[in-house]
């Protein structure tokens, strides 16, 4: 008899323990939906995150972008242009296909497709070579310091299923309707089960992923609202578990509600002002063939005028990191002796303005996004008055992003004076940023240099660290060229803006990754 | 009568093509679509691809031509953010908003018209006073304000009502249905109070001056003074002949509620047609934001039309002047 109640306790205990087990549903949203779910397309920060739980590269970034085996176990140097990498054994696709090195050479000509939006993580890869099932040797171009940081973004496809399916060839999403863009098979930790644009993603755990799950999830739901308001009401009452970007006047009433936290933290993304430094008459003056820009006293003066702390104070609450270089912390490349920077001080701006035949100050157009960054408007509403001090009116034209971005690019030929722009380095390097935002005399490089900054050591310096492996070498030109642009004021370096994310009573841990994106693999529920 | 709903059919092609030649016009302002769609990292050379292969480096005129041929023969082309057919995306949304409308106009009408009547009879009453007063603010509030006061009472505070989306929806052959189960129709409470709260104010103060000035009118003096009761007077006689101009408001208001379900969906992240029609202008999505406006002014044609046809059905001073029109 007591034995039947013990059994009956015993079955009652198993199944509370497993409903517990079952209830690790984790939701949260974000103010958009992904772009789509072909790895090679749609080269957008949220899209890129959600992928990255399905799809897996050789090498994962982790939530402190430190790099870790994945798909290869181990990798070794084995001449200044070629890398071994021998492959993960036993690993399976979502479908059950093993992964072999096939995977990995399709997966590479097809990232280099045309219409793919992630050629840039290969680059500068000239062949993968199969050794045999389990082992390839990658050829770069030249000698590639950044080929280990790159990897992590290149995920690896199945060859049957591309092959199936039919999926090889990458449509712009936006042409035709492709299978990739709409299916998923990776060898990541998570499945697809369902995505509803614009409603939800929903994903389940892959119990046969290779690696042993940090996280506690039984499923997880991706859900975009795009009304701050509405986000922050849906994580107060509960429907969901974390949500961000939390708005900077709500960090404060996430943490003093009950059970829920504002978690926040550094971003990686380098907010800055740039000036037209190409032109040789300012468009804001014209007939009077002079760019002032063009004189160093007088981007320094500008520099000087701004007051970083007050907006630091003010404008961000506190919710930013001023900085004096245009890479982050944890950006391979980072200096910390070298983020000063110039103070502020108005009376030395009115002098170097006086002392370049501005005493008078001018007027000029200043470019600025309204919906990009964090407070980007607040922020350049807060640079006007600072400038109006020394002379200087500036015009604030602040409009959308699509605008914005549009205006100060290449379609409109960089049809901008003043503007401000935030970068986060795709690859994690310096590089990056000097290819893509401090030269422009290569091919492909100053992309996003719209005040077409160039000096002929940063060009040179900018060639050479691309192909320097020697860490010591190259850290010591990446100093030069750092030092180099901070004195021609090529950029006025603004701040890091800080992550906010609101977190719900259910979640016991979540990895806040500067990226400001949630990895799934490192969520555990309570 | 079959002529006349032809000839209505033909002109509104002509309102379609202004439409659409009025709004690929004004898609020239709103920016960029391919720095949305390829990334920043994105090369010039394959910024370029992509605004080849999507056609944008092409004139005005050729990019018109283009759309209006595909759209003759159905064909509205995919969409730059979510890349699928226009056709499916809007597919898909199109129960979601045509639901919350329909909820939130029969609110409007099983609302409005009773209180309407109410204060109309009662002119003087306090609860008509509490009600006209209550109706200023349903008039003078914005949606989304209304929107985020009813997510901090209901979810927040109450936590009864969920705070965004559809939640749980029922397929009804093909249909995504919020209509047929409690845990459905929970979630289109709130988004449907928020946008009938204009229409509803709207109609009742309507129906409560018609009322007013029917009741003042002779037949109502004689329907009294042949004793009939209040009952038949007001409803029979009086609200029957206010039923014209409500008609008219209801037809163009269940147009404009569409057009402002664009906030409410906003609000609630409701998945419809306007929420839609908003990221597409976020993301420059020319393909979205030319059949939707296409669509809307289709729904306003048809809705007009309708309205039109009623008429006939309720006025019999139209059908009388019809018919002697056709001797």
């Amino acid at each position: 008899m007591n034995k039947k109640i013990l059994s009956v306790i015993l079955m009652l205990l198993a199944f509370v323990v497993g409903v517990a087990a079952e209830a690790k549903t984790f939701r949260y949203s974000t103010s958009g939906d992904i772009l789509g779910l072909d790895p090679y397309t749609n080269n957008e920060g949220p899209t890129n995150t959600m992928k990255n739980n399905f799809y897996e590269g050789l090498i994962h970034r982790s939530y402190d972008l430190s790099l870790h085996p994945a798909l290869a176990t181990d990798w070794k140097q084995t001449s200044p242009t070629t890398w071994r990498f021998n492959l993960r054994k036993g690993v399976k696709f979502h479908n059950g296909n093993a992964f072999t090195a096939d995977d990995v050479l399709i997966s590479f000509d097809r990232i280099r497709e045309p219409a793919s939006n992630m050629t840039f993580v290969v680059a500068s890869i000239e062949k993968i070579v199969k050794i045999d099932d389990h082992t390839i040797d990658i050829v770069t171009k030249q000698p590639d310091p950044t080929l280990l940081l790159n990897m992590p973004n290149f995920w690896i496809m199945d060859k049957e299923w591309l092959e199936a399916n039919n999926a090889f060839g990458i449509q712009e999403g936006a042409t035709v309707s492709t299978f990739a863009n709409l299916n998923v098979n990776g060898t990541g930790p998570f499945m697809l089960e369902e995505w509803v644009a614009d409603t939800r993603t929903v994903l389940v755990p892959n119990p046969n992923w290779w690696d042993t799950p940090q996280h506690n999830l039984t499923k997880a739901i991706f859900q975009p609202i795009g009304n701050a308001s509405t986000r922050v009401a849906a994580l107060l009452s509960g429907e969901i578990d974390l949500m961000y970007p939390v708005p900077l006047q709500d960090i404060a009433r996430l943490d003093n509600t009950p059970g829920v936290t504002a978690l926040q933290g550094p971003e990686l993304r380098t907010i800055f002002l740039g000036f037209d430094q190409h032109r040789k008459e300012l468009m804001d003056m014209p007939g009077s063939g002079k760019n002032p820009f063009l004189d160093v006293r007088v981007r320094k003066a500008f520099y000087q005028a701004i007051d970083i702390e007050a907006i630091h104070r003010v404008v961000m609450r506190k919710a930013s990191k001023p900085t004096g270089l245009m890479i982050a912390e944890g950006i391979n490349g980072f200096q910390p002796d070298m983020n000063t920077r110039f103070p502020y001080d108005p009376a030395a701006s009115r002098k170097l303005l006086a002392d370049a035949g501005y005493a008078q100050g001018f007027s000029v157009t200043f470019d600025c996004p309204n919906d990009r960054y964090v407070n980007d408007e607040a922020i350049c509403l807060a640079i006007v008055p600072m400038l109006k001090r020394i002379g200087i009116d500036a015009k604030l034209n602040a409009q959308t992003k699509s605008l914005h971005f549009e205006k100060i690019g290449r379609t409109k030929d960089y049809n901008t004076s003043f503007f401000m722009l935030g970068w986060t380095p795709g690859s994690y390097d310096a590089h990056n940023p000097l290819v893509q935002l401090m030269s422009l005399d290569g091919e492909g490089q100053g992309t996003w240099n719209s005040g077409r900054y160039t000096n002929p050591r940063v060009e040179e310096l900018t060639d050479l660290i691309g192909g320097e492996t020697d860490v010591d070498k190259r850290n010591a030109m990446i100093r030069e060229a750092f030092k180099i642009h901070q004195d021609d004021v090529g950029h006025i370096p603004l701040h890091q803006q800080a992550l906010a994310w609101g977190i719900g009573a259910k979640v016991k841990e979540v990895k806040q990754r500067p990226h400001n994106d949630v990895d799934l693999r490192y969520v555990t529920m309570k | 009568m079959l002529a006349y709903i032809v000839r209505r059919l033909l002109q509104s092609v002509l309102v379609l093509l202004a439409v659409a030649f009025i709004a690929f016009s004004l898609f020239t302002f709103v920016g960029d679509p391919v720095n949305n769609m390829v990334g920043v990292e994105a090369t010039d050379a394959e910024r370029e691809w992509a605004r080849k292969s999507l056609g944008l480096d092409d004139p005005f005129p050729v990019q018109f031509a283009r759309f209006v041929g595909h759209a003759v023969q159905g064909d509205f082309g995919q969409s730059f953010r979510l890349s699928i057919p226009v056709e499916t995306a809007i597919g898909a949304r199109l129960p979601a908003t045509l639901e919350l409308v329909f909820v939130a106009a029969v609110l409007a009408l099983a609302i409005g018209v009773p209180l309407g009547v109410y204060t109309g009879l009662h002119r003087d009453g306090a609860i008509s006073r509490i009600l006209l007063t209550a109706s200023l603010v349903g008039i003078s509030l914005p949606t989304f304000l209304i929107g985020i006061i009813l997510i901090l009472i209901f979810s927040v505070w109450l936590g009864w009502l969920p705070s965004f989306g559809r939640g749980a929806t029922v397929d009804l052959w093909g249909w995504e249905s919020n209509l047929v189960s409690w845990e459905g129709f929970k979630s289109i409470i709130l988004p449907s109070v928020t946008l009938c709260l204009f229409q509803l104010t709207l109609l009742m103060r309507l129906v409560r001056a018609e009322m007013l000035e029917v009741l003042r009118t002779d037949y109502v003096k004689f329907a009294r003074a042949r004793g009939l009761t209040n009952r038949a007077v007001n409803f029979g006689h009086a609200l029957k002949n206010t039923l014209v101009p409500v008609i008219t408001i209801t037809g163009l208001q269940i147009g404009s509620l569409i057009a402002f379900a664009i906030i409410t969906e906003t609000v609630f992240q409701w998945p419809g047609m306007g929420l839609l029609f908003l990221q597409a202008i976020q993301f420059v999505d020319i393909p979205i934001m030319a059949a939707y406006l296409c669509l809307v002014a289709f729904i306003f044609v048809v809705i007009n039309l309708f309205v039109d046809l009623l008429y006939y059905a309720i006025d019999p001073r139209l059908r009388l002047d019809g018919s002697g029109h056709a001797h």
